[in-house]
């Protein structure tokens, strides 16, 4: 096999545009990196035709006109020896880009390299370069290059190569850390396995990836090293030969400062303006390499429709009632609805089950109840009201004493959702102290109590242990004590289990029906499980493709479903299947937000789908108990057949 | 923790030595002659050979490190040969005013950078703002500030002196006078990198799973800005304070000349043109035991607000 068979396609690009006109493309919708470029190619051409654009040399002396400011005859007048200043700056730039352009190819020589060969090879020789790395960081460069310009009187070239020397540690390690991502790729190890030579690998397949970071680095380090020249130069340091340097001349402005102070800002702000546009493209780059081109559409305020009107069980006695929630991600071109009509009720102390297999809606539906949304998603429609209280109004913080000691929150992430730099002490005493105006000694044995309360013994170690000591269970048998802490009416819990231990689940959901038990709070569980369901849950609500499809007790549910998913989805159940039998599965896949299909969503994996489906959908029908509700427009015929029975 | 302090101090001495030993090589291969440095121009070739040979100048250069580090290590770091002033006193009397610049430079930036990275951080249009406050900062060069703030403050309003240092312990007015202008002129770009960085570390917390849980539980958003997620960017804008810092230490070679600020920064300029060996010497000692012992601070707060790596 040659190394050319194991070549990756990493571009994901369809194969009409290059990775060059993508760039091209990308670039284009950042306004200020075209200007930054254009600016520096203006420049870099001013400098280049310095000779042909002025009139007088850089050096021409006139007496009579020293000192004088802008005018017709000086452009941006005279210095204190009468030289034109607008004839000076253009002479300068060429020698300033090319004093960087030693700093930078050194700076690139050095760091580019060492960072891929340590980040690549990893191991002792890792460890070596960092060390290394490490101890030229220590050192302040301004005072070696100091030392250096005595070494090689004044020379620019001299100080511009220390200064890259003593800047590559830098890049260096931003190469590396680059280098550690792209080593874990997969192609990456196919061409080790397939015996490509280490150093062609890093040639090829490294370098490559790496380029965005290394060429964002080099260009602030452009910016970086022309101040620093200005810098040497305006302290005297520099031997610039012949040339006019900005900094001189910002050097020789200070002298008359008192006097007159103009010679200073054309020097200055010419200067600033190159670094602020080397900073900009830099910028422009970094956010190209990483793929972050931020979008440029303006956030539209939200519109919510109008609340649907429905009737169902409950209604007076619910605790929570969502009705129609429509939850979208805000675009740029349009918003793409993610949750369409969600209706549920939940009851004050039970517990009710939202069902369905990832990508449906369930953590979005339950995020919005609390009104915590990830930045570019809101409910765009629908109500919810807890207590009597509705949550999307639009009035001042409508989750101002609802959030903790109405409804608490606990998330899959049981780890993450402790803050690492907290102990469980702290945690628990912020809560705490949030809803109980307790004493310092109330709030540690309320700390106490609610560590018990969800069957922590050793109450003392666990209140002074930080989030990465403990076990994942230890953590959400925490997280519930804090969700406990403000004794909520109702507890969401998203998927709590999921992410633990087979043998920790079972635990964790225990001590859940146990906690509702003791305390009468009603629990909305979030879950793919049906075996939690069945253990659990008084109702479930089933959710495919953002919407609720079916909903009722989960008895009847199991026995009689009335949607074809969620009889589809309990016959693929492990737990349910017959002995002996193949377990049949649910082929495809939930077809993703704004790709809904026009008619039934289910319709194109149902196994029951007619022609009817595909072109009109039902509302959630009732039916005369009002406990149950499902969304098949052939349900009268499908559940009476028996067709649906799993 | 104790551990922590054990291992980055045992991990210094190295630092320091290296940095020293390459310093003594760069010195001694800088053009000139310390015996004619010291005798002038009109001496004679016999004096300058006695000279040389006190100096210890005839021996290989790993043997005079070798002397100068027995000597350095007992607080000795020789005398200038221009005033024949012992070169730790000199470096100790410019040794407060280049603090004061320094530290005042870190504290502004850190504050006000910090200040101005979590007002970024949150949602809104201040983000923007934030970013292009820190992209300008780091676009005007110090030095240039510099000079157009004694313009502005000193030569027009008159509000502070254009130049000169006064020490606390003279006139504490004064003092903190002379100051302004220098620091600030060292904590704009020193800002504006802090900010950047703060922005983009309490960005990421504020990202993180457990501001969810948080907020669900009802803690206060003030809560969650300060106490949770500024914990949490502690480690990385405490690495760029430290960074700070060192850069501040840099500028003061540009600052305390444009200032005429009798410092370390200018203690350097002024010994490398008078190719001043011993003072140059000292001069690289005094600043790279000021990088150490900043890095060791930083590293020690590491431990303090990042747990795991207290206890690692």
């Amino acid at each position: 096999m040659t190394s050319h068979s194991v070549q990756p396609e990493v571009e994901t690009v369809p194969a009409s545009t290059s990775p060059r006109q993508r760039w091209g493309h990308a670039l284009l919708r950042q306004p200020t990196g075209i200007a930054a470029l254009t600016y520096l190619v203006l420049l870099v051409l001013t400098g280049v035709f310095a000779p042909a654009l002025t009139t007088t040399a850089p050096d021409a002396q006139d007496l009579t006109m020293v000192l004088t400011g802008p005018g017709a005859e000086h452009l941006l007048g005279a210095d204190t020896l009468g030289r034109d200043v607008f004839t000076r700056l253009l002479f300068g730039i060429v020698p300033s880009l090319q004093n960087s352009a030693i700093a930078i190819a050194v700076f690139l020589a050095i760091g580019v390299p060492v960072g891929v060969v340590s980040g690549y090879l990893g191991g002792k020789v890792d460890q070596a370069v960092s060390r290394i790395i490490e101890l030229v960081l220590a050192v302040p460069p301004i005072i070696f290059i100091l030392v250096v310009l005595g070494v090689f009187s004044a020379s620019p070239a001299a100080a511009m190569v220390s200064l890259g020397i003593l800047a590559a540690p830098g890049l260096a390690r931003v190469v590396r850390g680059a280098t550690l991502l792209v080593r874990e790729e997969l192609y990456v190890t196919a061409a080790k396995v397939a015996g490509v030579q280490p150093l062609r690998i890093m040639a090829t397949h490294i370098l490559r990836p790496v380029l965005g970071p290394v060429l964002a680095q080099a260009t602030v380090f452009a910016g970086i090293s022309l101040t620093f020249q200005a810098a040497l130069a305006f302290l005297g340091l520099l031997n610039s030969g012949e040339h006019p340097s900005w900094g001189g001349m910002i050097g020789e402005a200070a002298q008359v400062i008192a006097q007159d102070a103009w010679l200073l800002f054309p020097p200055g702000i010419l200067l600033a303006l190159t670094v602020l546009a080397f900073g900009l493209l830099g910028d422009a780059i970094r956010d190209l390499s990483s793929g972050e081109v931020a979008p440029g559409g303006r956030v539209r305020k939200r519109v919510r429709k109008s609340n649907p009107v429905i009737h169902d069980v409950g209604s007076e006695t619910a605790l929570l009632k969502v009705r129609g929630l429509e939850v979208s991600a805000v675009g740029k071109a349009r918003d793409v609805v993610l949750v369409d009509d969600a209706t549920f009720t939940v009851r004050p102390g039970e517990t009710v089950a939202i069902v369905g297999e990832s990508g449906c809606g369930k953590s979005m539906t339950a995020l919005a109840l609390l009104g915590l949304l990830p930045e570019g998603t809101s409910a765009t429609g629908g109500s919810v009201v807890f207590d009597g209280k509705e949550l999307l109004g639009d009035g001042p913080d409508p989750y101002r004493g609802i959030r903790g000691s109405g409804i608490a929150y606990i998330a899959q992430d049981a780890l993450g959702s402790l803050d690492p730099t907290h102990t469980v002490g702290s945690h628990l005493a912020e809560v705490i102290q949030l809803h109980d105006r307790d004493s310092r000694s109330g709030r540690r044995e309320r700390a106490a109590e609610l560590l018990r309360q969800v069957e922590i013994r050793d109450v003392e170690r666990v209140l002074r242990s930080y989030p990465h000591e403990i076990s994942g269970g230890m953590a959400q048998r925490i997280n519930i004590a804090i969700a406990l802490a403000g004794r909520p009416r109702l507890i969401v819990a998203d998927e709590p289990t999921t992410a633990l231990d087979v043998t920790v689940q079972a635990e964790i959901l225990r001590l859940l029906a146990e906690l509702q038990n003791t305390t009468g709070m009603a629990v909305l569980l979030i879950t793919h499980d049906w075996g939690v369901v069945a253990d659990l849950a008084d109702r479930a609500v089933v959710m495919y493709a953002g919407e609720v499809v079916e909903q009722g007790p989960s008895d009847r549910i199991f026995l009689s479903p009335t949607f074809p998913y969620t009889s589809a989805l309990l016959s693929a159940e492990p737990s349910r299947a017959v002995e002996g039998s193949r377990l049949p599965t649910l082929p495809g896949r939930v077809p993703s937000p704004g790709t809904w299909p026009a008619g039934c969503r289910f319709s194109s994996r149902c196994a029951f789908v007619q022609d009817v489906c595909l072109v009109s959908s039902l509302s959630l029908s009732w039916d005369a108990s009002g406990e149950s509700a499902t969304r098949c427009i052939r349900a009268d015929e499908l559940v009476p057949e028996g067709a649906l029975v799993p | 923790m104790l551990k922590l302090i054990t291992r980055r101090l045992a991990w210094s001495v190295p630092l320091a030595l290296a940095a020293s030993a390459a310093s003594f090589l760069l010195v001694g291969m800088l053009p000139g002659d310390a015996a004619r440095s010291l005798l002038g121009q009109n001496a004679t070739e016999q004096q300058l050979t006695e000279v040389r040979q006190q100096l210890g100048l005839n021996q290989p250069l790993v043997l005079q490190y070798w002397n100068w580090l027995i000597h350095a290590l007992q607080g000795d770091l020789g005398t200038s040969l221009i005033n024949k002033a012992s070169v730790v006193e000199q470096l100790n009397e410019r040794l407060g005013a280049s603090l004061s610049l320094i530290i005042g430079a870190t504290v502004v930036s850190a504050v006000i950078g910090v200040a101005l990275g979590v007002r970024g951080a949150l949602r809104g249009p201040a983000g923007k703002i934030v970013d292009a406050v820190s992209v300008l900062g780091l676009a005007v060069p110090d030095f240039w500030l510099g000079l157009v703030l004694v313009l502005v403050f000193a030569v027009q309003l008159a509000i502070f002196p254009p130049t000169g240092y006064v020490s606390p312990a003279l006139d504490t007015a004064a003092w903190f006078d002379s100051l302004v202008l220098p620091v600030v002129t060292l904590a704009v770009p020193a800002t504006a990198i802090v900010a950047k960085q703060a922005r983009d570390a309490v960005a990421t917390a504020l990202s993180r799973p457990f501001t969810r849980t948080l907020r669900a539980a009802g803690v206060p958003e003030w809560s969650i800005i300060y106490r949770h997620a500024l914990k949490n960017a502690a480690v990385p804008i405490l690495t760029v304070i430290g960074l700070v810092f060192v850069g501040a230490l840099s500028g003061t070679v540009a600052v305390e000349f444009i200032f005429a600020i009798p410092g370390l920064g200018r203690t350097a300029v002024e010994a490398t043109s008078a190719h001043d060996f011993p003072l140059i010497q000292g001069v690289v000692v005094y600043f790279t035991l000021i990088v150490i012992t900043v890095n060791l601070l930083v590293d020690l707060a590491y431990g303090y607000f990042n747990p795991r790596i207290r206890l690692s």
